[in-house]
């Protein structure tokens, strides 16, 4: 930070620029992103993205926890959709071990996993309006992100972070009264849809710091490994639920939502529309759910139930081996990619038939997309650096981890 | 003061006048760390409306603020950094240390994490929760408000020697 503000000769162009730091503790930023920026006036000649602020040390630490713990820390890499990353984490599990958890454990899963989506896109929406300069729809998203976190409360029992999906099942079954309460979210949220778009759509403000901001070719953002909504921006209709189905995907009908533009804009739309189709998915999965169990029926993997421990011998021995040893999870590798809010979102996991694994990989989509970055602002003015940042999605504690 | 009612004239000392005036007007610094930054962001905003404690003004520069709330892991690259804020921030400055995190290093007992933000910087109040939940954020501002009525103050400077918040 030594270098803040001083004026210096730039060598190739003779221009008198200036290296101005962004950050790590700067409101518009979205976590602790430290970017220098290089400026001619006010145009940006260079930005230089300064990550490792949130470096938690999360691919290790999981090599130190037996699966089931591990789910954990999933929750704590991407802290605005805690519970897809949940979904990434025990899906990969579940593939080393091979077994496909019950259909009605599916259809919940998807069903929290698009309204996690809808909670990270109004964390988005909320805080990129207010890098903008518009303080209302912070206050507005941030009220029906309430809903959505006072139903995975109820179902999980915490807030944010919940672990709510395990290895081989839930936590534990769908409480009574949820679909209630759900189907209230669901009937009063495409309304405050409409209120977002009120708020935005038409101001002046918002499409002329959007329009046109912040764009790069297709062919760059593919080099740069951009996937998700920001590919979406650009035309390409790449989702992993359509592509790859996993968790039951295959059996709801929803639409990918594309635009051509791809600037700060297109972005804006298409995310504003995958919020509708996450509706109508959640809407689908609770109307469909399936009866029948929600764990797999296997206890060397999934605990029994409490009563079941206070009554029978055996029960109880599954019980301490799954929370001292965990299970354990024959040699292999496996990979697992899922449609996160921000893009591709992955998970390798290398086992060596030990109770923990050998070595965790997150596939973090905000990492890739913020490498584009400096492409996004380069030869443009300083303020649009802001509208960038928040168009890209980034969440630190996932490009760090 | 001839014409005025005995009970409209209130008599105390300018400490606690001034602790009062303070207390209900804390201006945190914008500043987050990692997951409890969102739930500081819930606490701040429709539902829990922090402004009810007179906390709202989040102020992005700290040289405007006079509390910090530590929200989420202190990592090793980011320490020196929260260090200098806090040292920006003029006196009086109060600190909320917010989740497990930031009080203990949390879940993350590895070679990344600061092991308590108290390391770094003096903690007046600690709030649990991994993350805390706004509720608890808000119990954590109003028993900061109850300390500095009460005239408290950081106790021995929680400062360790030079060099170990490096070597933590």
């Amino acid at each position: 930070m030594a270098d803040q503000g001083q004026s210096l000769v730039d060598p190739y162009t003779g221009l008198k620029a200036m290296e101005l730091n962004l950050g790590p503790q700067h409101p518009s930023t979205h976590g602790v992103l430290r970017l220098r920026v290089r400026l001619d006036g006010e145009q940006v000649k260079a930005c230089e993205p300064i990550i490792g602020y949130l470096h938690t040390g999360i691919e290790k630490t999981y090599e130190d926890l037996i699966f089931q713990q591990g789910n954990m820390l999933s929750d704590r890499a991407d802290y605005v959709s805690p519970i897809i990353n949940n979904l990434c984490y025990v899906l990969t599990v579940e593939k080393l071990l091979q077994i496909e958890v019950p259909k009605r454990c599916q259809y919940i899963r998807v069903m929290f996993a698009e309204l996690s989506r809808i909670a990270s896109h109004l964390v988005w929406l909320g805080t990129s309006a207010m890098d903008m300069g518009a303080m209302s729809p912070f206050f507005y998203t941030f009220q029906q992100r309430e809903l959505i976190l006072d139903l995975i409360e109820m179902a999980a029992g915490y807030r944010m972070n919940p672990s709510y999906f395990r290895v081989g099942g839930l936590m534990r079954d769908l409480p009574p009264g949820f679909s209630a309460r759900l189907h209230a979210f669901l009937d009063g949220f495409p309304h405050w849809l409409d209120e977002y778009r009120g708020l935005l759509d038409k101001n002046p403000i918002w499409l002329d710091r959007l329009k046109g901001t912040a764009t790069i070719s297709l062919a760059q953002a593919l080099d740069y490994g951009w996937t998700g909504p920001l590919l979406r921006a650009l035309g390409v209709a790449h989702d992993l639920r359509k592509s790859n189905p996993y968790s039951s995907y295959e059996d709801f009908a929803f639409d990918v939502p594309t635009e051509q533009d791809g600037d700060v804009y297109a972005r804006y739309k298409v995310r504003m529309r995958e919020m509708e189709e996450s509706l109508k998915i959640v809407r689908q999965a609770i109307d469909n759910l399936p009866e029948g169990p929600w764990h797999v029926a296997n206890e060397k993997i999934y605990p029994p139930e409490k009563e079941e421990i206070a009554q029978s011998m055996e029960a109880l021995i599954y019980h301490f081996k799954l929370y001292s040893e965990g299970f354990l999870v024959p040699p292999g590798e496996a990979y697992v990619g899922v449609e996160g809010p921000k893009g591709e979102l992955g998970c390798y996991i290398v086992a060596n038939g030990a109770g923990k694994p050998y070595r965790v990989h997150v596939r973090g989509p905000s990492f890739y997309n913020l490498q584009a970055l400096p492409a996004l602002v380069q030869d443009r003015m300083l303020s649009d650096v802001v509208a960038a940042i928040g168009s890209i999605d980034i969440v630190l504690g996932e490009v760090d981890r | 003061m001839a014409g005025v009612d005995d009970h409209a004239v209130m008599f105390g000392n300018l400490n606690r006048l001034t602790a009062w005036a303070r207390s209900n007007s804390l201006w945190p610094v914008q500043f987050g760390l990692a997951c409890c930054a969102i739930e500081m962001m819930a606490t701040a905003a429709s539902r829990f409306d922090l402004s009810r404690f007179g906390a709202e003004v989040m102020r992005a520069s700290p040289r405007q603020a006079d509390v910090m709330i530590v929200a989420g892991r202190v990592c090793q690259k980011m320490a020196p950094v929260l260090r200098e804020l806090y040292d920006l921030m003029p006196e009086p400055k109060w600190v909320i240390s917010m989740g497990a995190c930031a009080s203990v290093g949390g879940v993350f007992n590895n070679y990344a994490v600061v092991q308590g933000v108290d390391r770094v910087v003096p903690v007046d109040i600690y709030v649990p929760g991994c993350p805390s939940s706004p509720e608890g954020l808000i119990e954590g501002v109003m028993q900061l408000q109850e300390k500095i009525r009460r005239g408290g103050r950081p106790l021995a400077p929680a400062m360790p020697p030079a060099g170990e918040v490096a070597r933590a």
